[in-house]
């Protein structure tokens, strides 16, 4: 049975502007028509651009805002009626926000965390132990929180997110401006925690490393409506993003002319160019060794950031 | 309960790492309390009696205020300071994702940050003003305890009033004309400018009935014997108001919670 469902949702927020002294009232539908279910121990990835409506959802699925319209199931209640009650089977993690105590260390933020979700003391010290481990905090717990580095303030966050086995947690930008050894660590552990205990994770994210990384599925949202849903490997192949061939010749060369390319961009002897999904690199590479001092060469496939530029940029409206 | 309580601890933990702050706070509670002393000498010997306070009254009266001034929170305190800004950027949302109640939540943190302040800045000017003049003590268990739940209740209504300011920003964009507001009110009729016992007439009276009497004026009579209507009544003034302030909180909770629900923010 599916752990989060929702059918036809949609979230309107009435913006006042003012002009002068004339206020005008305008309805923006934050959310619009959106439809999705997610099965237990799923890890999605919930992306789109800025104001695309991702924090809208987010806010319905934890029962801080009401739809509009439409219903919302999460494990099995409604959010906004039961809140409180919800609050404790799931957990919530913003990366540019922390719930510990600022001044006071780490170990007192996870002592007040078992007495708010009355986690039994045999189960809270096991989870504390097994999660200082994996996220390496045994030399944190006695450092106010005020000073630990990002990195280690973001473990801390996800530990205290995680520290009362909610069923599903929500992750708001966990990595954001973390180096690359932080994310990935927090990476190993999330999906190591989806791995043993089927925790449901959300994950809205603007790094798609963290989305590659964990997510068996994406969905794209854009201006509140859904725009795709499904696989990362599906998410590549429906879009039609150009491939890049990488050229270096023997010599500096004005952009080289081959037939079904076209060069983007000349760097010396280095030229980079650009040709559709659909065609074969091999009859390129053969015009190109044919007329011009060829010497090394690869092909790039497409980003999935340039597929996702594709898919956020405004399509012509039907 | 036990989350509430341990909130309150972690609170008080959280202001005593705040060391430096609290020494040099309560040296100027001090030095204040100085300068008072010398004004109400004056005052007391030009017109002795005044308000019904003898000069020894007027001189406790000093060092109690300085003692009780941060404890109370008569000009804010940081935790329900924080809470504004919580509230103005939107960070109370933060708060709602958790499974405990914003008002009992935000009552725990300021009774741990008060409890931590009695102890502290509490106690040391009374001592050196004890130290230096010839000031009142209440003489029988029954008063002391009488004072102990007197300053809690003092505590719990101010706490109601500075709650209300800080949730005020639900519905304000700019809170700090609220709280420039709250601040003067504060000063004037809590008795931090000058005893309220001292106003004459029906000035006097309104002055004694508002919220802001029960958090110092009142307290302090109780520990000076100076009640007009006597120590219970005293208390249940107080109470009174306890009741009216935090109805009239979770009142507001609960709107401006089903506001963010229902309207967005």
């Amino acid at each position: 049975m599916a752990v989060i469902e929702l059918t036809d949702v949609a979230r309107a927020f009435t913006v006042t502007s003012r002009t002068g002294l004339r206020r005008t009232r305008r309805e923006v539908r934050a959310v619009d028509g959106l439809s999705f279910s997610v099965e237990p121990g799923e890890v999605m990835g919930y992306i789109g651009p800025n104001g695309a409506g991702k924090s809208t959802t987010i806010k319905m699925l934890t029962g801080i805002l009401v739809p509009s319209s439409g219903t919302i199931r999460v494990a099995g209640v409604d959010p906004s009626r039961h809140r409180l009650k919800l609050a404790k089977r799931i957990g919530v993690v913003f990366g540019q926000r922390t719930t510990l105590w600022w001044d006071l260390p780490l170990k007192d933020s996870f002592a007040v965390l078992q007495k708010m979700y009355d986690v039994p003391p045999a189960r809270h010290r096991e989870n504390l132990a097994t999660f200082v481990e994996l996220l390496d905090l045994g030399d944190l717990l006695d450092v106010p929180v005020r000073q630990l580095s990002l990195g280690q303030r973001m473990r801390g966050d996800i530990a205290a997110a995680l520290l009362h086995d909610p069923e599903i947690v929500y992750l708001d930008e966990p990595t954001i401006g973390l180096d690359v050894i932080s994310k990935a660590r927090l990476r190993e552990f999330l999906a190591q925690i989806n791995a043993d205990r089927r925790t449901t994770i959300i994950l809205t994210t603007h790094d798609l490393d963290d989305i590659e990384a964990l997510c068996t599925r994406v969905m794209v949202i854009d201006h509140g409506h859904q725009i795709f849903d499904g696989t990362l490997d599906g998410l590549k192949s429906s879009q039609s993003a150009p491939r890049t061939l990488v050229v270096d010749l023997a010599t500096s060369l004005p952009p080289i002319e081959v037939v079904g390319a076209t060069v983007t961009k000349v760097d010396g002897p280095r030229q980079h160019l650009t040709f559709p999904p659909t065609t074969s690199a091999a009859p390129l590479l053969a015009q190109i060794a044919a007329n011009y001092p060829l010497v090394d060469l690869s092909v790039a496939e497409p980003t999935i950031e340039s597929v996702i530029t594709q898919l956020y940029a405004p399509r012509p409206s039907a | 309960m036990g989350v509430y309580w341990a909130i309150a601890v972690r609170s008080f933990r959280r202001f005593s790492t705040y060391r430096i702050a609290t020494a040099s706070g309560a040296f100027t509670n001090t030095v204040f309390g100085f300068i008072l002393c010398g004004i109400y000498l004056t005052l007391w010997h030009e017109r002795p009696g005044l308000g019904g306070y003898d000069a020894s009254d007027a001189l406790t009266f000093v060092w109690l205020q300085q003692g009780l001034l941060m404890p109370v929170g008569i000009w804010g305190a940081t935790t329900t300071g924080e809470l504004g800004e919580r509230v103005r950027s939107g960070e109370i949302a933060v708060d709602l994702y958790r499974p405990t109640h914003l008002l009992l939540w935000w009552l725990s943190v300021d009774l741990g940050r008060a409890m931590f302040q009695l102890v502290v800045r509490g106690g040391a000017p009374l001592l050196v003003g004890a130290f230096v003049f010839d000031l009142k003590f209440p003489s029988s268990p029954l008063t002391w305890l009488a004072v102990a739940a007197g300053v809690f209740l003092a505590i719990l209504v101010s706490f109601g009033i500075r709650y209300l300011v800080a949730l005020s920003g639900f519905w304000i964009t700019d809170t700090r004309g609220m709280e420039q507001l709250a601040l003067v009110l504060s000063t004037f009729f809590s008795g931090m400018i000058l005893p309220l016992v001292v106003f004459p007439g029906a000035i006097g009276d309104i002055a004694r009935a508002t919220p802001w009497a029960a958090t110092m004026q009142v307290p302090i009579d109780i520990w000076l014997g100076r009640n007009p209507g006597g120590t219970g009544s005293a208390l249940l003034f107080q109470l009174g108001w306890i009741v009216v302030l935090l109805l009239g909180a979770q009142l507001v909770t609960s709107v401006a919670t089903r506001k963010v629900v229902i309207q967005g923010g």
